[in-house]
């Protein structure tokens, strides 16, 4: 399906990634947003609230995060495409309902803006120490979308991706945004509506009687359908069954959280996405992603001159991980650079990828601003060295 | 002398409305729960309202399980967030009519901040509330209801805190229509339920509940019927008092009727208003217009 052309603001823009992250998710057809402000997202909703109502949508400013959250989904079941946009505290009082979409299978967008933690940090400044929370987050097992833009073009594109993967599996789908991309000003380019793809939501054609709400085709994806077309369903965060209803035994468990982690799990290869640069004949690849993997562009770039066969691996797509690209690399390179600004976690994921393959050198940063290249060309200059004298 | 003809037994008018399949409930026996649900079930066959239309949202709690047990499309959301989720599905479809129906704890407590906020907004939201003086799913532990001095399992030396006055709570926030009653008036429930369909704008019930499992023998309140009694005998109906006055005490009166009836413009109404006055024709409309089919 194409996009809406009302919705799309074709043409060249200079915007900023909070703003193109607003006009994707109104290119993308959502048409429900609530949030609580907050330090460095909230542009991504003012520019809502002031483009909404000229599409035919509207902005709820919420009473905190726990409600923008679960707005949002009440707005889904309605029939809307919705997204909610936060950072740091917001995003953890969002956790319970990350969990609640995951568990009734509700198409939403989180955007999270990611800014220096824990607790208050640096409200204005940038951080990426969320990334594991965002997989983590929520209580219990499930598997859930995360993105991670490093340009405004991509705040644009992968928001729309994000909504797009959402109705694809009815999963919550976080844009993992971080205070540089979303602050930083560029060109970005919104093609005719034409050309930009929206997923349908996933409507069944049964009629009552016949659809069983939670009942998975062959990708583990049921179908489904909103309030108010005479189905009477039920919706419930509690364990379930195929109808819908609560189900509070060990084998409604395991069938539907086995079911609620293997449509993605068995999906991965089809979601996953990540760029490569110089990674054929890399000896040493760098892993990064967001603001940071700009940064390491450069540093590979530097390494290279020096005579370092360096490669940048950008994963777009960080939760669900590419997996198996990291296994498959672990065995040729000599080693894995994870330049990211937390104290280590993305460089967990790619260490129990490579499964003792090959050493993975973590590049820390605490938060607040962007790794300078030397820093990292450092680390892939030693690992170079490191190998060459153990060879 | 010929056999005793046996009428046919009257189907129950409000089966229609219940999900009979998932019976037997969870409620325990002498629970005033399902008694308001079976007051709610009439005050929707009797609203001739098409049905498919009507949604209800619950949050947790013994009371939150009411949206499993009625045939209409229905939402048992997380812990206090029934309102924000309701809020979200009705501005993201105005058509739809939506009931929030959960329990005290729910609604005041963790979710108190939600209640306020929505009376404040005046969305069209309809807010039953089932107060059962205490946290009856978890146990029995104090809440945001429970009366100074009443046992509960996290006061076991007496509650020191007092309890909210929701129809205060719910009228100083802006709620435009406010009652309570007990699970001893089932017609008076029906009537305003049946008043509550119909209203713009967000409305109150605060239904006063047995819970005898927990709450009534903790206090020695006797069953689900001696509690109802005790509601009974308690009562005094003030329709229109003034809902300061309507605070209730461990062995005090309880106020009951209609307390707030007023108009006000809906959050609907003014939205729509201002946008359209202030974009004029650029005003594309609310949310529903622009879901695709
Ligand atoms: C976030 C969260 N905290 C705590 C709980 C545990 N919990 C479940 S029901 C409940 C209390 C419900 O009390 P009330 O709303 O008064 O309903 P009742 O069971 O009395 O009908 C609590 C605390 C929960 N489910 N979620
Ligand atoms: S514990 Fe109390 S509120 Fe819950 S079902 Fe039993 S009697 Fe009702």
């Amino acid at each position: 399906m194409k996009a809406d052309p009302i919705g799309v603001l074709t043409g060249t823009h200079f915007f900023d990634g909070d703003h193109a992250c607003c006009e994707g998710a109104l290119a993308a057809g959502c048409r429900f947003a609530a949030g609580y402000p907050i330090t460095p997202s909230t542009e991504i909703v003012e520019r809502f609230a002031q483009r909404a109502p000229l599409v035919g949508g509207m902005f709820l400013q919420m009473e905190d995060e726990l409600a923008a959250s679960i707005a949002i989904q009440g707005a889904v079941w309605a029939g809307a495409k919705a997204f909610t946009v936060t950072s740091g505290p917001g995003f953890s009082l969002m956790m319970e309902h990350i969990g609640f979409a995951a568990m009734t299978e509700t198409p939403c967008v989180i955007v999270n803006v990611q800014r220096g933690g824990p607790s208050t940090g640096l409200p204005t400044l940038p951080g990426q120490a969320d990334m594991m929370q965002a997989r983590w987050g929520s209580h219990g097992d499930y598997e859930l979308i995360a993105l991670a833009p490093s340009s405004p073009q991509e705040c644009f594109d992968l928001t729309i991706h994000a909504f797009n993967l959402a109705e694809q599996y009815r999963v919550p789908v976080l844009v993992m945004m971080d205070e540089c991309v979303g602050h930083m000003t560029e060109k970005v380019v919104i093609p005719p509506a034409s050309e930009i793809e929206v997923a349908p939501r996933r409507y069944t054609r049964l009629p009552r009687g016949e659809y069983v709400p939670f009942h998975a085709g062959p990708d583990g994806v049921p179908e489904m359908v909103r309030a108010g077309e005479g189905y009477r369903i039920h919706v419930t965060g509690m364990t379930h069954d195929e109808q819908g209803f609560p189900a509070p035994t060990v084998e409604a468990q395991q069938k539907l959280v086995q079911r609620l982690v293997e449509k993605i799990r068995r999906n991965a290869e089809a979601i996953v996405r990540y760029e490569e640069t110089g990674v054929e004949d890399a000896e040493v690849v760098v892993v990064a992603y967001g603001i940071t993997a700009r940064v390491a562009r450069r540093a590979v770039e530097l390494a290279r001159q020096q005579g370092v066969r360096a490669g940048l691996l950008r994963p777009v797509v960080v939760w669900p991980f590419p997996e198996n690209r990291i296994a498959e690399l672990a065995r040729r390179v000599r080693a894995f650079v994870v330049a990211e600004m937390n104290l280590g976690q993305i460089a967990l994921e790619v260490e129990r990828c490579s499964a003792g393959n090959a050493p993975t050198v973590l590049v820390p940063h605490g938060g607040g601003a962007v790794h300078h290249p030397e820093e990292i060309l450092e680390v892939i200059l030693a690992q170079a060295r490191t190998e060459e004298v153990l060879r | 002398m010929s056999a005793p003809v046996e009428a046919p037994l009257a189907a129950n008018p409000v089966e229609a409305v219940l999900r009979s399949f998932r019976m037997p409930h969870i409620w325990c026996p002498g629970c005033g729960i399902g008694t308001t649900v079976n007051c709610f079930a009439r005050a929707l066959e009797q609203s001739k309202l098409n049905l498919d239309k009507v949604v209800v949202v619950s949050g947790i709690g013994c009371s939150g399980r009411v949206a499993g047990y009625l045939d209409l499309d229905s939402f048992h959301t997380t812990h206090g967030r029934a309102i924000p989720f309701a809020t979200g599905m009705k501005i993201a479809n105005p058509k739809l009519t939506v009931v929030v129906y959960s329990g005290d704890g729910d609604l005041v407590g963790i979710g108190g901040n939600h209640f306020i906020h929505a009376a404040r907004r005046n969305l069209d939201l309809k807010v039953i509330c089932i107060n059962n003086f205490t946290y009856g799913m978890t146990g029995g532990q104090m809440g945001p209801t429970t009366p100074v001095s009443a046992l509960s399992s996290t006061t076991p030396f007496g509650c020191f805190e007092p309890g909210f006055n929701l129809p205060h709570l719910a009228e100083s926030a802006g709620a435009v229509y406010v009652a309570r009653w007990t699970t001893y008036h089932v017609r008076q429930l029906a009537h305003t339920m049946g008043e509550m369909l119909r209203k713009n704008g967000f409305s109150f019930l605060e239904i006063i509940s047995p819970c005898p499992t927990l709450y009534g023998q903790r206090n020695r309140l006797g069953d689900g019927l001696a509690m109802m009694k005790h509601f009974k005998q308690q009562s005094v109906l003030r329709h229109g008092a003034p809902t300061k006055e309507v605070g209730i005490e461990l062995q005090g009166p309880i106020a009951v009727g209609k307390f707030v009836d007023i108009e006000r413009p809906s959050f609907l109404d003014v939205m729509n208003e201002q946008l359209g006055r202030t974009l004029e024709a650029e005003y594309a409309g609310c949310v529903k217009d622009h879901v695709p089919d």
